[in-house]
């Protein structure tokens, strides 16, 4: 998120009078997709103070409320604007809540990935020879399995690997690793491509000359030169991973019922499929969609602002 | 020629094996082979004998070395879930899953490429720039999501297509198909379409990629001076040299579209291998899932080889360049 409502109105003025403020200020999608973005993270980290009930505590739900369509339709009942499930939990508390999830998962898998990936491809590209050599080869022959069923593979291998108890505390845990074991790659080779076009200019000489411990030089001078392209990479990822979460958690191989992000909620609805309560699938598919789409407008508008051959 | 044709193959070859391994672990240590397929009451003895008939008793690289053996025959185990053949169960339910892929790869061509040419071409009508926004939505909007919602539609509000499975199947030979009875085609629509959506959206970003780039080019130029009509500079001289990343990119997407079939077969509860899978590892049905990984990496491997293969022999600029970067890489 390029701006910050808080930030000193000092830092605003600089951002906007900036090349990439003034791409910002111009391009609808961008600034679109970021009010959206902001709208949908707020209302789901308030969720337990805004949503009208919290769909995990009990107390708050009743089974005589179940299966209540929205509210402009016949039978709609107050306060269950989207309607509720056949457990009588209202729909759009269950959609903040889930968003939550889903957002969080995603965030973290990226910062994990990125992680991963900028220190493999960093050490790849700063040593090269051997080192470079096999990194690069376990690269390939992660990017040779499709992503999808190696994430399905690694998410039911740990599983299985836990203890059934902690099985289910442990599922969001379990998708970041699987999804950023699959995601890495990418920034692997970015950096790595930047890091050795870097390590042969002078300043990284110069660095090795006062005897700078490697990883210093790596961290302190080369890294800051090689994120602009793994900035773009991690907005267009972040979409990549939310759906990779959503599909593993329809799939079965995701969050359970009782933490249930959008992709969990699809699965719970697509059972109703046939029973005639459409809202139970429809309204987390939108706002799933919703939030995808707005972090690819906004990755692909970061993509073409920071491409100094498009300006 | 042959080096390459030899580096190439040695690569593929050793990403299978990197494959074969992963796919041993899997099925080495994720729970107990012994416990899996014994119920509680079998006696020691009988553990024992089951121990030494799977080969469990002999040393580690001997026992990776024989299960890379039994897969390149075929011979991937039983099923803990149902006691048959995993490599039977896998050819059954392949059929399915090659019709829905290749229902899906013929409709994002015969979509993908015009609607690439014509928001290429037009780059500036108000269609064309709405067809680049659906594109950019046609990504974002997951498939399983996409299919439950044209479920609802034409299943349940419309009642036009059925919303799951095969329809009537023809058998012929070992194979089984769904294209010559009425129900079994009218069965491959939603769930094509589902499988081919994110691929016409890449089919057509790329074509108007390509198309852009090779319309500012000196020979399309000259076309136009020469008084041909538009039709025949942009089909005949500018499509025309679109398509070679095109079929390369649909080849190599292949692999993909079968492993992504999984989800759509899910949806549609579509009897072929991805929903085979997909049961497999609810059920922790280990051979399965094994069978599974290295019949797909295999596929996708040997289409990435036959496309680098296939483009080397093409173009021979690639074929230097590859043998250069190859060299430069030692």
């Amino acid at each position: 998120m390029p701006v910050d409502a808080t930030a000193k109105p000092g830092r605003l003025r600089r951002f906007l009078d900036s090349d990439i403020g003034w791409s910002f200020c111009r391009t609808p999608a961008a600034w679109l997709s970021t009010m959206v973005l902001v709208l949908l993270i707020a209302t789901a980290f308030l969720a337990p103070l805004i949503a009208p009930q919290n769909p995990h505590d009990l107390a708050q739900v009743f089974i005589d409320k179940a299966e209540i369509p929205p509210i402009w339709q016949a039978g709609g009942e107050w306060p269950f604007l989207l309607g509720t499930d056949p457990q009588g939990r209202d729909v759009l508390s269950a959609i903040l809540y889930g968003t939550r999830v889903s957002l969080l998962i995603g965030i973290a898998a990226v910062i994990v990935s990125m992680g991963l990936g900028v220190s493999v491809g960093l050490v790849s590209g700063f040593y090269g020879g051997r080192i470079d050599n096999l990194l690069m080869r376990l690269g390939d022959t992660v990017l040779s399995i499709p992503t999808l069923l190696m994430a399905i593979l690694v998410s039911a291998i740990f599983r299985e690997l836990l203890p059934p108890g902690l099985r289910e505390p442990f599922a969001a845990v379990v998708l970041v690793v699987s999804i950023s074991l699959t995601n890495w790659v990418q920034y692997a080779r970015t950096v790595r491509a930047s890091t050795m076009v870097e390590r042969r200019k002078e300043y990284v000489l110069a660095a090795r000359i006062i005897k700078v411990a490697p990883a210093r030089i790596m961290r302190r001078h080369i890294l800051p030169n090689t994120l602009t392209p793994v900035m773009v990479a991690a907005t267009l990822n972040l979409g990549l991973a939310i759906l990779s979460e959503a599909t593993l958690s329809f799939l079965g191989v995701g969050m359970p019922i009782t933490q249930p992000s959008l992709g969990t909620l699809i699965r719970i609805g697509n059972q109703y499929l046939f029973s005639g309560s459409w809202w139970l699938v429809v309204f987390p598919s939108l706002q799933l969609g919703l939030i995808v789409l707005s972090v690819n407008l906004l990755g692909d508008w970061l993509r073409d602002a920071l491409n100094p051959k498009l300006r | 020629m042959p080096a390459f044709l030899l580096k190439r193959l040695l690569n593929a070859a050793g990403v299978m094996l990197a494959v074969a391994f992963l796919a041993f672990l899997i099925f080495r240590f994720v729970g107990d082979p012994v416990e899996l397929m014994l119920n509680e009451q079998a006696s020691q003895a009988q553990r024992d004998e089951l121990r030494v008939r799977l080969g469990l008793d002999r040393g580690f690289v001997l026992q990776f070395a024989t299960f890379v053996g039994n897969a390149a025959r075929g011979d991937f185990g039983i099923s803990y879930r149902n006691q048959q053949d995993v490599f039977t169960l896998i050819t059954e339910r392949f059929p399915a899953t090659f019709e829905l892929v290749l229902v899906a790869t013929f409709l994002s061509l015969a979509v993908g490429i015009p609607l690439g040419v014509y928001t290429a071409i037009r780059r500036d009508s108000l269609l064309a720039k709405s067809l680049q926004f659906v594109s950019v939505l046609g990504v974002s909007l997951p498939s399983f999501a996409l299919g439950i919602l044209f479920i609802l539609l034409f299943s349940v509000t419309l009642q036009w297509l059925p919303a799951f499975g095969r329809g009537e199947v023809v058998q012929i030979g070992w194979w089984s198909t769904g294209f010559l009875t009425p129900s079994g085609r009218r069965a491959l629509i939603l769930p094509g379409i589902t499988l081919s959506l994110f691929q016409i959206t890449l089919v057509m970003r790329l074509v108007r990629a390509e198309m852009l780039e090779t319309m500012r080019t000196d020979f399309i130029r000259f076309a136009r001076a020469r008084g041909l009509p538009a039709r025949a500079v942009n089909f005949r001289h500018a499509l025309r040299n679109c398509l070679m990343p095109v079929i390369t990119v649909t080849g190599l997407q292949i692999g993909n579209l079968i492993a992504f079939a999984l989800v759509t077969e899910t949806v549609f509860q579509w009897p072929g291998m991805g929903m085979l899978f997909v049961q497999a590892v609810t059920f922790v049905d280990i051979p399965v899932m094994a069978a599974y990984l290295i019949v797909v990496s295999f596929i996708f491997v040997s289409l990435n080889a036959l496309v680098d293969l296939l483009y080397a022999y093409v173009d021979p600029r690639l074929r230097e360049d590859a043998i250069s970067g190859a060299a430069n890489a030692r």
